[in-house]
C-alpha cells in the first residue's frame, strides 16, 4: 500500500500516522507538503492527518482545504482513489466538499481528550473490512469540534446510503446520549462519501495501534486498507 | 475603498458559543437580553473604486473561503 501523509502548517499528528502506516502496513509513507500541486505517482491512500491547521483560525480546516495540493487530492478522489481523514484531516475533508456536513464546537463547549468506544457500522468498506459490523472498538478522541451536523436532505441520504460508517457508543455497542461524546447527530463519528472511497472520522485509530500504548482496536482499520491494496495488487 | 463582510450563523443552527455568552450576560445581570447568535465580521480593505467589482470579488471571498454555506449566511457591505 502506497500511502501519501499531508502536512500542514500546524498539522501535528501526521508522524503518528506515519508511524502506524508504517507499522502496520511495511511500507514507509510519503510526507506530503500542503504547497505541493501533485501527489506521489501511484499513491493508493491518501491520509489527511490531525493537528491544528493554520491554528483552526477562521473554520476548523477551512484554510487547509484551500490548499493546493487538496485539487489533487480531489482528482485522486475522482479516479476512485481512497482518502482517509482523522480529526482536523475529517474537518478539512468537510471544508473541501470531499465530504457533506461540518464539524461543530462540542455540544459541551470543552475540548474532549480521553478514549470513546465506536460502533462499526459496517464491514464491506476497504477502510472497515478489518472489522465486523456492530463489533465495538474503543480508540481515543482529542477535540474540541467534533460534534458532526448536517442539513436533513444530506442526513437522510447518508443514512438512507449506509455511509455512517462509526458511531459514538457504550461499551456494548448499545446507542446512548452519555457515551456520544460530542454530541453529534445521530452519534456520527465517521462517514463515507457517496462513492465509498473517502472516509473521514474523529477518533484516532492510528494512536491504538501497539501493546507498549494499550488497547490496539485502531489496528483493524490499517490492517484492512493493507489488505484491500494487497488483493488488488 | 472599505468594504465588511459579516458572516452569520443560519437560523436552527446550534450555537453553543452563542448560548454560553448569552448565559454571561444574564449572570451578569444584563437587562433585556433574549437570545445571543455569534457571528464573525471581516473588514477588508479593496482596490479600485468600482462598487460593482467589489462586491462581487467580496460574494467571491465569501463563497470560496469566509463562509461555510452549509451552516453560515453573509452580508457584503462596500461601504465606499
Amino acid at each position: 500500500m502506497k500511502s501519501a501523509v499531508l502536512v500542514f502548517p500546524g498539522i501535528n499528528r501526521e508522524r503518528d500516522m506515519a508511524r502506524t502506516l508504517r507499522l502496520v502496513s511495511g511500507a514507509e509513507p510519503a510526507m506530503v507538503w500542503h504547497a505541493e500541486s501533485e501527489l506521489p505517482p501511484g499513491t493508493d491512500l491518501v491520509v489527511v492527518p490531525g493537528g491544528f491547521s493554520y491554528g483552526d483560525y477562521l473554520r476548523c480546516g477551512a484554510i487547509a482545504a484551500r490548499a493546493p495540493i487538496m485539487d489533487a487530492v480531489r482528482a485522486h478522489a475522482a479516479r476512485g482513489g481512497l482518502v482517509l481523514g482523522v480529526c482536523n484531516g475529517f474537518q478539512i475533508l468537510c471544508e473541501s466538499g470531499l465530504l457533506p456536513g461540518v464539524l461543530m464546537r462540542n455540544a459541551e463547549l470543552k475540548f474532549i481528550c480521553k478514549d470513546v468506544y465506536l460502533r462499526v457500522e459496517r464491514s464491506d468498506t476497504p477502510f472497515t473490512r478489518g472489522y465486523n459490523a456492530g463489533q465495538v472498538i474503543r480508540v481515543p478522541v482529542a477535540h474540541g469540534e467534533g460534534n458532526y451536523a448536517a442539513d436533513g436532505d444530506t442526513l437522510a441520504r447518508l443514512e438512507g446510503e449506509g455511509r455512517v460508517a462509526f458511531r459514538y457508543a457504550a461499551p456494548d455497542g448499545r446507542l446512548d446520549p452519555r457515551w456520544n461524546v460530542n454530541g453529534a447527530v445521530n452519534a456520527i463519528a465517521g462517514i463515507l462519501n457517496d462513492r465509498g472511497n473517502v472516509l473521514g472520522l474523529m477518533p484516532h485509530p492510528e494512536n491504538h495501534v501497539e501493546t507498549a500504548i494499550g488497547p490496539t482496536d485502531g489496528r483493524g482499520l490499517f490492517a484492512g486498507l493493507t489488505q484491500h491494496f494487497a488483493k488488488v495488487a | 475603498m472599505k468594504a465588511r463582510v459579516t458572516v452569520t450563523l443560519k437560523t436552527g443552527v446550534l450555537d453553543p458559543q452563542g448560548k454560553a455568552i448569552e448565559g454571561a450576560l444574564k449572570s451578569l445581570g444584563v437587562a433585556g437580553v433574549a437570545s445571543v447568535r455569534q457571528g464573525k465580521v471581516f473588514d477588508i480593505e479593496v482596490e479600485g473604486s468600482d462598487h460593482a467589482q467589489a462586491e462581487a470579488a467580496l460574494k467571491a471571498a465569501a463563497e470560496k473561503l469566509l463562509a461555510n454555506t452549509v451552516i453560515e449566511n453573509y452580508r457584503v457591505e462596500v461601504l465606499g
